[in-house]
């Protein structure tokens, strides 16, 4: 067995009760107390959580925009220094490799440079997708994830706790946007982004600090409800905001017309993978994602079978019991003529089949100030 | 019931075996540290009054947050009394393991399927091994 990778964070997490995993060849806490509270602490104060196996790849040099264009779904070159878009990286049949962030970002020079943040578990199948595409100059690349650790701080209560960490207003920042900040003096980065649902944000630091940083965040989260947050309460936060997780609503198999993820598409650039997306779009054969909510008090996991009287008509990808809904919530891939809200399916669980009723997704979104 | 008098299953239930008519009667449940390993318990199926049970065969099942389990039979035996209450408040097995969170008594039909059962030292070294 290969040892598995381990944050800066993880002796913290072992000391703290963290129940820890193999995710992806990195040992992460699944939970500290409970799912379901932690789950709650989320959604109505804030969760930490320690988000340090994301991949975080640099990009500088004045071939970066262009070159990164040509490999994601979505513009990317005209970003303004602070914004960030979600867009996937596609093979030429239109297949998902990954979805990603895009940061676009400006040193106190004002010098402009991206960032990317990748899932753990496809970080060294996109850094060979970069580098076997890289130019031969105007692009320098490099791998900060092991010398970088991520956190972060999601909830309502969210933006309270890590405020006096950083030396910029996070109020005043918009959904979606990032910049540097120093950190304890150091050099980091700070986003308002997160993979819950919730208000907050996302802070990486160097590793050096990170524990420290992390400690100062979790002192914090008594006082005001919240709770250090594993993976499981991550998976269900956002399942109940229908963020698809790569392998599971997302794969080289899934291109993002039939992930519902057009949004993340943009047809006003060459990217690798357009013209199979772009005939993707013309065609309505294709499985589509969709949600499901269960009519009993099974959850659907991911691979249960979708029925429709004595045909097959799909499969799972995710299903959980939904500590916010308190119903049981599902993902998954149907036959597009049955993807229609209110369409009522059945999924077998362990043999037995479970009346769902297709819903409109998302499950839960949080209500906004503004 | 006091944990150290029972016996347990490998698969993580736990039996308490009394003289009864003549013959043995098991009451059944699932041991603390496997309820604490599941933790987020959301669902809970018990088998009818009356059902035979096999040992080692599922009588049930047990889901939580993440994941559904079986749950194996210790013995081989007919269902006499379910604890169906439970299935409506989960919280119990957190709480209350070898007492409360009791799932099924169990009137056994073949004696030797108590044979591969252990002794609360057996069992707390194969928890320990498992950790």
């Amino acid at each position: 067995m290969t040892s598995l990778l381990k944050t800066p964070m993880h002796d913290w997490h072992a000391a703290h009760d963290g129940r820890m995993v193999d995710f992806t060849g990195w040992s992460m806490p699944v939970q500290y107390s409970s799912i379901i509270d932690e789950h709650n602490a989320t959604r109505n104060a804030a969760g930490l959580f320690d988000v340090s196996h994301m991949a975080r790849f640099r990009f500088d040099g004045d071939q970066a925009g262009p070159f990164l264009d040509s490999i994601v779904t979505r513009r990317v070159e005209n970003l303004k220094a602070g914004q960030i878009r979600y867009a996937m990286v596609t093979k030429e049949d239109g297949g998902n490799l990954d979805d990603i962030l895009v940061y676009r970002l400006a040193d106190a020079q004002g010098q402009l440079y991206y960032w990317v943040v990748v899932n753990a578990g496809n970080r060294e199948k996109i850094a060979s997708w970069i580098r076997e595409r890289l130019p031969e100059s105007g692009v320098t690349f490099t791998d900060l994830t092991l010398e970088t650790a991520m956190i972060a701080v999601q909830g309502p209560k969210a933006i309270e706790l890590a405020q006096p960490l950083v030396d910029v207003t996070l109020s005043e920042m918009k959904y979606y946007s990032g910049c540097e900040t120093q950190i304890l003096g150091q050099q980091s980065w700070v986003s308002r982004t997160g993979y819950t649902g919730e208000d907050g944000c996302e802070i990486t630091v160097p590793a050096e600090i990170a524990v420290e940083v992390w400690r100062t965040l979790a002192d914090g989260l008594a006082a005001i409800g919240g709770l250090p947050c594993g993976l499981g309460c991550r998976d269900t936060l956002r399942l109940e905001a229908a963020m698809p997780l790569y392998g599971h609503e997302l794969s080289e198999q899934i291109n993002p017309i039939q992930a519902d993820l057009k949004f993340a598409v943009s047809m006003d650039h060459e990217f690798i993978g357009k013209a199979a997306i772009s005939a993707s779009i013309e065609d309505g054969k294709q499985m589509k994602r969709v949600g499901l909510q269960m009519q009993g008090r099974r959850a659907a996991r991911e691979h249960y079978t979708i029925h429709l009287g004595d045909q097959q008509v799909g499969e799972v990808t995710s299903g959980s019991f939904s500590p916010t809904l308190d119903i049981n919530i599902a993902m998954g891939y149907v036959q597009p003529e049955l993807a229609e809200p209110g369409t009522e399916l059945e999924i077998d669980i362990r043999g037995k089949r479970h009346l769902a009723t297709v819903v409109a997704l998302p499950f839960y979104s949080r209500k906004r100030k503004t | 019931m006091d944990p150290a008098s029972l016996l347990y299953a490998k698969t993580h239930e736990w039996i308490h075996i009394e003289e009864a008519d003549g013959g043995k009667l098991a009451t059944i449940g699932i041991s603390a540290f496997a309820i604490e390993a599941l933790k987020d318990l959301v669902y809970l199926e018990l088998p009818e009054v009356g059902s035979s049970l096999t040992a080692g065969e599922p009588l049930g099942e047990i889901e939580s947050v993440k994941a559904v389990s079986d749950i194996y039979s210790p013995v081989t035996g007919e269902v006499v009394e379910a604890n169906t209450p439970l299935i409506d408040s989960l919280d119990t097995m957190n709480e209350d393991a070898y007492g409360a969170g009791w799932l099924l008594k169990v009137k056994i039909t073949d004696d030797s399927s108590l044979a591969g059962l252990m002794d609360q030292a057996a069992y707390l070294k194969q928890c320990e091994e498992e950790e």
